[in-house]
């Protein structure tokens, strides 16, 4: 059945046959969404265009760079003085790595913050934790493409970390790197993976979308759309509201890459790889710095198990933890607007995953392996007991009736008995 | 005429069970099958002919003086030859075993006492340990340190203090003749 909604012959003939402007129509257009998004609400749309940035400068990359361990650093290298704008698309790449992780952060917070993971959006909630971990592999396999100190050091301690798997772990890493430390094949297959996982993510991105939209975006209130009264077409609402957002990103974003383009970056890496010289202090990405300072936290063995076990175990076990968080928050409340302790313990929380940032930059000696453990253990504590804990002690603000109560001055007519 | 049509199952009970059976064994060879041919994918990933080619080096050690020490590469790793002064070997040697983090005794370390031929890669995530040229920093042993989380190695290439689980790995070797050795 075509739409009744088109006019045009062509459109007509089209959409009869494959139901694009539909689709489009139905998705992006007449879609509704709740009224009452506020700008946190922007930093889905802008990952999702941040990931294709990354996919076109990406491509455009690869077409000028040499996966070989004589060539990997000169080529980076040739991209940058004799490829035309080859500056500018690898500073694009490199910032955009950053600002795709800035993003994603933010998108995350939003759903910590305003319960966006509680039914029914469980799957949604998961769905973006595996996108993340996704992402995680990208950028690690990316940043050893090329070929500086920080890349060969960063990539030999992190495949190092499987060395910590019992009976198995030597082999692994060998397999990882196939040789006996990271070498060319380690370059090869790296810069395979790195052209394969974005097309991982951008199917992962379908499917996250594909769940958005079986129950339509939550809201600051958290509370459920009641109807027509509480929705706004996303066009030419949000399209409008998420083009301002993204030329306020593309301002930040494109400041950095003019005028510091290195600013995230560590001037290690401008040396070329040198298997037999370790540079003194070893620092991973600072999208990585949290996740480090939990790694590095564990100083002491327990029973029979190694504290670099424990260490490796704990540091994924932070981002696994995100996956049963619906299950772990037992309150009914999606919104921290109405649950006043909730608020308070989710600050708190911020503070310490910034704290772990912070102690993951700096080397693991004296008061900072304390701070460490100390941040390491409310990271898990939080999710872990209060936040479980809280769901049946506190006692949430009464909820608005609707979102358009809540929204307007009287609230818009129901047009329903209630 | 029979207008009577029952299910083949009811006709023939046994075949509800005999479908069953053959789905199963279908199914099971197909996952078998496929999870065999799973492997050639993941073997490519294991070092090559070319590289396992590369598994052994040959050292000359004539040239490395006592008190000496030098790094060569072996399978694309540093490997530390160190000719020890008879100081450095009285002191691997003094140590009481038992308290060591990871009991090894000197003898058990270097199959010539005057040279100790250790992978100097820091076993608890990969650095490299300085203490090879003179002026490096050796650590209060006066083996190795890594300067990226502190481990110290004395100078039997035993671990003493900081975060490493294990003393630096031997790698095989056999002596040519006392001039030479080969490393794999």
């Amino acid at each position: 059945m075509a739409n009744p909604k088109w006019i045009d012959a062509t459109v007509k003939w089209i959409d009869y046959r494959l139901p694009v402007f539909t689709f489009v129509d139905h998705h992006l257009v007449d879609y509704p969404t709740p009224r009452n998004l506020n700008y946190w609400w922007n930093f889905g749309s802008l990952a999702g265009i941040v990931l294709v940035i990354m996919i076109a400068t990406g491509i455009f990359l690869a077409m000028s760079y040499t996966p070989h361990v004589d060539h990997a650093f000169a080529s980076v290298e040739r991209i940058m003085r004799d490829v035309n704008y080859g500056w500018l698309m690898r500073y694009l790449h490199m910032n955009g790595a950053t600002m795709f992780f800035i993003v994603v952060y933010i998108h995350i917070f939003r759903g910590l913050y305003y319960g966006s993971y509680k039914a029914p959006r469980e799957l949604l909630w998961i769905i973006g934790v595996l996108i993340l971990f996704a992402m995680m592999a990208t950028a690690f396999v990316g940043y050893v493409l090329p070929w500086g100190q920080m890349s060969f050091w960063g990539a030999t301690v992190i495949t190092n970390l499987f060395s910590a798997i019992p009976l198995v772990g030597p082999k692994i890493v060998t397999w990882l790197w196939g040789g006996f430390a990271v070498d060319n094949p380690t370059l090869n297959r790296f810069f395979a993976l790195h052209y394969l996982l974005p097309f991982i993510i951008f199917g992962l991105v379908f499917v996250h979308l594909w769940a958005l939209h079986s129950h339509k975006s939550s809201n600051p209130l958290g509370i459920d759309v009641k109807g027509e009264q509480d929705t706004i077409p996303f066009h030419p609402y949000y399209t409008a509201k998420d083009s301002l957002g993204l030329g306020v990103f593309l301002i930040v974003y494109l400041a950095f890459v003019f005028f510091a383009p290195d600013f995230f970056g560590e001037p290690d890496n401008y040396i070329e790889a040198n298997p037999l010289q370790t540079p003194p202090h070893i620092v991973p990405e600072w999208y990585f710095l949290p996740f480090y300072a939990i790694l590095r936290a564990i100083t002491f063995d327990i029973w029979f198990i190694s504290a670099k076990l424990i260490g490796v175990v704990m540091m994924f076990g932070s981002i696994a933890v995100l996956l049963v968080l619906p299950w772990l928050d037992t309150s009914k409340v999606r919104s921290a607007r109405f649950r006043p302790l909730y608020k308070q313990f989710f600050w708190l929380f911020f503070v310490d995953c910034l704290a772990l940032g912070y102690i993951g930059a700096n080397p693991p000696e004296g008061l900072f392996v304390i701070a460490g453990q100390v941040a390491t253990f409310w990271y898990f504590f939080h999710f872990l007991v209060i936040v479980p804990v809280l769901g049946k002690l506190e006692r949430p603000r009464p909820l608005p009736e609707s979102i358009s109560a809540a929204v307007t001055r009287r609230g818009v007519k129901t047009g329903r008995a209630s | 005429m029979t207008d009577k049509a029952t299910p083949a199952s009811l006709d023939h009970p046994e075949d509800g069970s005999r479908r069953d059976f053959l789905l199963i064994t279908t199914a099971t060879v197909g996952a078998v099958g496929a999870a065999l041919a799973a492997w050639p994918f993941i073997d490519s990933m294991n070092p090559a002919a070319d590289v396992l080619a590369l598994a052994s080096t040959d050292v000359d050690l004539s040239p490395v003086q006592e008190g000496q020490r030098i790094t060569v590469v072996w399978r694309g790793k540093p490997v530390f030859i160190s000719h020890r002064t008879a100081k450095e070997i009285e002191e691997a040697r003094a140590v009481k075993v038992e308290t060591l983090p990871d009991p090894q005794t000197d003898e058990e370390r270097a199959q010539n006492p005057e040279w100790l031929i250790a992978v100097g890669i820091c076993t608890h995530l990969g650095c490299i340990p300085l203490g090879q040229k003179s002026g490096d920093l050796r650590g209060e042993f006066g083996g190795w340190f890594c300067p990226c989380h502190g481990s110290v190695y004395d100078t039997a290439g035993r671990i003493r203090k900081g975060p490493a689980p294990t003393n630096l790995e031997v790698p095989p070797y056999t002596f040519g003749d006392d001039n030479t050795i080969r490393i794999g």
